[in-house]
Parts: C-alpha cells; sequence; structure tokens
C-alpha cells in the first residue's frame, strides 16, 4: 500500500501554487477569479507549512499557518473592499478593462 | 502562569498602534462626520497624528538601543532598527504634513486618511525590528494592508481605484511569493527565527545548503524586490505612482521602500549571510536590471508622477549595489562600507523625494491638479522660489557635487570600487548619466520655456516650510555630514554585531 509521505503534500502544495500564479496571470475575464488566485497560492503554503511542521515534529509551522489564514481573511476583505469601489467608478470587473493607466 | 515578555523594546510599536486605534474612536464618536463637521474632524485627527509620531520619534530615540531581543526573539531592537524606524517615522511625519491641503481641497478629507498612515507605520517598524520569518511576515501584511487603502483613497476617482486594485492584486501575488518561500526555508532548516538560522548555517560553511533551501531564498528575494519594486519586479509601480493620490504617492516612494529595504539587508546579511554566494549574483543582476532600466525607461514620461516612478526604480538599484558589495564576502570593512552606503542613500534619498514631491503638489491651476512636466514652464518667473527648491532637488537626484544626491552615489559607488565590483560600479556611473538627462530636462523647462499659464499661487505655509527644510538639508549636508554618517557606521556595526 502506497504509503503517503511529505513529498505527497509538498507536490499537491507545490501544484496549488503553481495553479494560482498560473491563474493570476493567464486569466483575461474576471478580477474575483484572481482573488481566488490568491486564496489559492495562501493556501498552498499552508499545506506546506503544515506538512512541515508535522515532518519535523515542531510546533512553529502550525503556528505560523494559523496566521496565515488570519492574515489571507484580512487580505481577501480589503481586495473586495478595493474591488466594490473600483466596480462603482468603471461598472464592470473584467481583467482587460483595468487599463487606464499603461506601462 | 505564562510570563509575561519584556515590552520595552516594542513600547514604540505598542504605543503607536494603541495611538492609531484611540484616534480611529476619538474620531468616529466625534459629532457628524460629514461635510464641514468632517474636515475639521479630519484636520484634528491628522494634527493628533502628527503628535503621536513625534512622540513615538521621540521613544523610539530614548529607549536603549544595545540589541534587545523579545517575544522570544521574534523582534529586536538594535541601533540598525532605530536608524531606520527613525527614517520612517520622519517620512510618515512629513507625508501627513505635506498631505493636509491637498486632501482638504480634493474633497477627502477623512479622519482614516491619518490614521490609515499611522496603521502603515506600525508595519514598518514591525518589518524593521522583524527577527523572526512569522514577525517579518506579519510586519509587511499590516503594511500592506493599510496601504492598498491608501492607494484607493479618493474612492470616487477611478485613477485612484484602479491603482489601489492593480496594488492588491500584485501586493498580494508578491506576499505569496515570499510566504512560500517562508515555508521552504522552514522546512528545509527547521527553524524560523533568523539568530537560529544564522547560527545553523554559520556553523557549516563549506556545506552546500539544500536545493530546496535555495529555492526558498530566491522566493523570498522575489517577493522582498516587489516590495521595493526592483526589476524585473516593478510593474506595479508607475502606474500605483501615477493613479493614487499624490501625497500617498509620495508615502509610497519613501516610507515603504525604506523599511523593505531595511527588511531586505537585515534578512540577507543575518540569516542569509552566509550563503551569500548563492544570492549574491542574484542581486547584482537585479541592481543592474533597476538602475538601466530606472535610467532609460523614464526618458520618455511626460507624467511627472510616472517619472517619479522610474526615478524611484533606478535609486533602488544603486541601493542595491550597497546590498551587492555586502554579499561579496572577503573583508569586513568592505561590506560595512556597503552597508553604510545604502543607509546614508536611504536617509538622503528620503529628503529629496519629500521636497520633490512637495513640489508636485503644488502644481494646482485654477483649482485641479495638473501632472504634466509641461506644466511646469517657466515656473522660474511666476515660483522663483519653488523654481529654486526644485532644481535643487533635480541636481541632486542627478548626483551632482556638493549636493547631497552626489554623496549618496559616491559612498555606494567607492564600497563598490573597493569590494572589486567594477561593473557594477561603472554601469552605476553610466546610468546615472543618462538618468541626468531627465533631471535636468526639468530644471530646462523651468527656467527657459516659455511662461504659459502661471501655477496658483501662493503655495501652503506647510508647503512652503517643508519645501525650505528639506532643501537646506540637500544643499548643506556637505558642510556638516558628520551625524548621518556617524550614525550609519553606528547602525552598520549594530547590524553585523546582529
Amino acid at each position: 500500500m502506497l504509503a503517503i509521505g511529505l513529498g505527497h503534500y509538498l507536490t499537491v502544495a507545490a501544484i496549488l501554487f503553481a495553479l494560482g500564479l498560473f491563474g493570476i496571470f493567464l486569466n483575461r475575464k474576471n478580477v474575483i477569479v484572481i482573488l481566488m488566485s490568491i486564496e489559492l497560492m495562501l493556501l498552498a503554503v499552508t499545506i506546506n507549512l503544515v506538512a512541515f511542521s508535522a515532518e519535523l515534529n515542531d510546533l512553529v509551522g502550525q503556528v505560523f499557518a494559523l496566521f496565515v489564514l488570519t492574515v489571507a481573511a484580512a487580505e481577501t476583505a480589503v481586495g473586495l473592499a478595493v474591488l466594490v469601489v473600483y466596480f462603482r467608478n468603471r461598472g464592470s470587473i473584467a481583467v482587460e478593462d483595468v487599463n487606464l493607466m499603461k506601462g | 502562569m505564562a510570563d509575561v515578555p519584556n515590552l520595552m523594546p516594542a513600547l514604540p510599536e505598542i504605543f503607536l498602534v494603541c495611538a492609531a486605534m484611540a484616534l480611529l474612536m476619538l474620531g468616529v464618536f466625534q459629532t457628524g462626520n460629514e461635510g464641514k463637521e468632517g474636515v475639521k474632524t479630519a484636520h484634528l485627527i491628522s494634527n493628533l497624528s502628527l503628535t503621536a509620531l513625534v512622540l513615538t520619534l521621540l521613544l523610539v530615540t530614548t529607549i536603549a538601543s544595545g540589541p534587545m531581543r523579545t517575544f522570544g526573539g521574534m523582534f529586536i531592537n538594535d541601533a540598525f532598527a532605530v536608524f531606520f524606524k527613525v527614517l520612517v517615522l520622519i517620512a510618515s511625519a512629513l507625508a501627513i504634513t505635506i498631505s493636509q491641503e491637498y486632501v482638504t481641497r480634493q474633497g477627502i478629507a477623512r479622519l482614516e486618511f491619518g490614521v490609515l498612515i499611522l496603521l502603515a507605520t506600525v508595519g514598518m517598524m514591525m518589518m524593521i525590528s522583524a527577527n523572526d520569518l512569522m514577525a517579518m511576515y506579519l510586519g509587511l501584511e499590516v503594511q500592506s494592508l493599510a496601504l492598498y487603502v491608501l492607494a484607493s483613497f479618493q474612492r470616487d476617482d477611478l485613477r485612484s481605484t484602479e491603482a489601489g486594485l492593480k496594488y492588491f492584486v500584485l501586493g498580494a501575488l508578491a506576499s505569496g511569493l515570499l510566504l512560500y518561500g517562508c515555508s521552504l526555508v522552514y522546512g528545509f532548516s527547521g527553524t524560523t527565527s533568523f539568530d537560529t538560522l544564522a547560527a545553523l548555517f554559520g556553523a557549516h560553511p563549506a556545506e552546500a545548503p539544500s536545493v530546496g533551501l535555495v529555492i526558498g531564498i530566491v522566493f523570498i528575494l522575489a517577493g522582498l524586490a516587489f516590495k521595493v519594486s526592483a526589476v524585473p519586479f516593478h510593474m506595479w509601480t508607475p502606474d500605483v505612482y501615477e493613479g493614487a493620490p499624490t501625497p500617498v504617492t509620495a508615502f509610497f516612494s519613501i516610507g515603504p521602500k525604506i523599511a523593505a529595504l531595511a527588511l531586505f539587508l537585515r534578512i540577507m546579511i543575518g540569516p542569509f549571510g552566509d550563503l551569500a554566494a548563492q544570492w549574491q549574483q542574484i542581486v547584482v543582476f537585479i541592481a543592474i536590471a533597476s538602475m538601466v532600466l530606472g535610467a532609460f525607461a523614464a526618458i520618455n514620461q511626460t507624467n511627472i508622477k510616472r517619472l517619479m516612478a522610474y526615478s524611484s526604480i533606478g535609486h533602488i538599484g544603486y541601493a542595491l549595489i550597497g546590498l551587492a558589495v555586502a554579499g561579496q564576502g572577503g573583508d569586513g570593512a568592505v561590506r560595512e562600507a556597503g552597508i553604510q552606503g545604502v543607509l546614508i542613500y536611504m536617509a538622503i534619498y528620503l529628503f529629496m523625494n519629500v521636497g520633490t514631491f512637495a513640489c508636485i503638489l503644488c502644481m494646482r491651476r485654477s483649482d485641479h491638479m495638473v501632472e504634466d512636466i509641461d506644466d511646469l514652464a517657466g515656473l522660474s518667473k511666476s515660483h522663483p522660489m519653488m523654481a529654486l527648491a526644485l532644481a535643487i532637488f533635480m541636481f541632486s537626484m542627478a548626483g551632482i557635487p556638493p549636493l547631497a544626491g552626489f554623496f549618496g552615489k559616491f559612498y555606494i559607488f567607492l564600497a563598490a570600487v573597493e569590494a572589486e565590483l567594477y561593473g557594477l560600479a561603472v554601469i552605476g556611473v553610466l546610468s546615472s548619466v543618462v538618468a541626468a538627462f531627465y533631471y535636468l530636462r526639468i530644471v530646462k523647462v523651468m527656467y527657459f520655456d516659455a511662461l504659459a499659464d502661471s501655477l496658483e499661487k501662493p503655495i501652503g505655509r506647510d508647503m512652503a516650510g517643508v519645501l525650505v527644510g528639506t532643501s537646506l538639508i540637500i544643499l548643506l549636508f556637505f558642510a556638516w555630514p558628520t551625524p548621518l554618517l556617524s550614525a550609519a557606521a553606528a547602525a552598520t556595526r549594530g547590524l553585523f554585531a546582529g
């Protein structure tokens, strides 16, 4: 029977992180999807931290994971608030419409 | 019962965060938050925030700065931290001072402005004093969350909210990268404490670190490069600087940047100092790319806030030369010279930038702000003193002796030459020659172009005060450089003694 070890957790986390990263860059439709991608990246980190914490028999990682979860919630709240004021002004949340200033 | 940690080293932060919450409550319970009453409340809160910042500055300078650790070693207060905290507090106080008139006239005088700046300042001080990956991340987030809101503070303006949205998305991405790096470093070393990490890597200097660890360090580096807006992670900077309300842009270009650079120095020299072979090349690349991009991309800009964005990218490139020197290894004195150069550079950069943004905030015509470089035409005839001040800042940024900006660059390049990083020094000098073109173009527009339509005058009293103060500092630095030089030297020794 296959035993699930540290490597598997790290792989899952790496895949999730890469999905989040690509979600931010490839998505052209909706800013909400970007918020979800950011959340995905932070969750990947949480998985990493908890897996390492279990492997190392060290509680610090789990404490760190709790902080990450808290901060992720606060970050989403701020992000959604900014998105709402943007929507009031622009009337759209399509990523391709976020183009008033070009670099 | 659990022991209460020693709160003394963190007293300035504790005071500031309590002050921020008290001011928020005070503002909320003031009678009437709309119209004229609201503006009055906002002014009261701004002035009280300024007082809180000054009191914190006094606390920071009076508390003993011998390396003191607290909260289980997560928080450190040493000479290095004190140096940067003083810079950040000055930056925040000046940002509030120059914003007063702007927020009133743009109709965004709301009580949250001062409180948000205070909260961002608390985050920056936490970053500067962080001695653990966890403390670092939390400080960074406290700062960033306040800044996302500040960027979109003019909430009925499309450009401001777009700037806020862009800053949020890219800032969150940067935090994600940094955090992933933190998790890898934790996993492959078994600790998050900077002291333990430093001891761990110092004990086996010859051993090659594991791949996971190196990847973690690179991720942390990328996240921090985002926060200091170094190339190739700079793309948010011009858009955010252009869109955000001008006082907020002024604040962005000094406070968060200085704090992030302090964190950058501490983490690279402290825990990862013995792994310099792994990160030094990357820092060299980032420094070169930032200097070159800052020099060339700014040439075609017509909007002065955008130009300042590229200029600040370039300045970060010069500052990172100092870090590359410190990572070069070899002689301890040379490494210290590199870090000392960064400290001096950032202190001078702070005053140059505040002064320049104070000038930009005075660019107002028939009751709305103008931001194009061409709007400065003939400024020497309509506002001779302001034109003189702006010319001083531009010459200083271009690095023309005997202004302060020259000495900033001089110490950095000197350290690079001593460390035998000749390529870096030559590219630095060349790119500052290119950059001089667009700084001097502003001077040319002010002094030699015909006056079309005068900017509004007179400029406010606060503004005039800030302009006179910063331009005198820049102008007279060469006559009395000792205080800054010795403070930077003490701070550098504090960092290396860690």
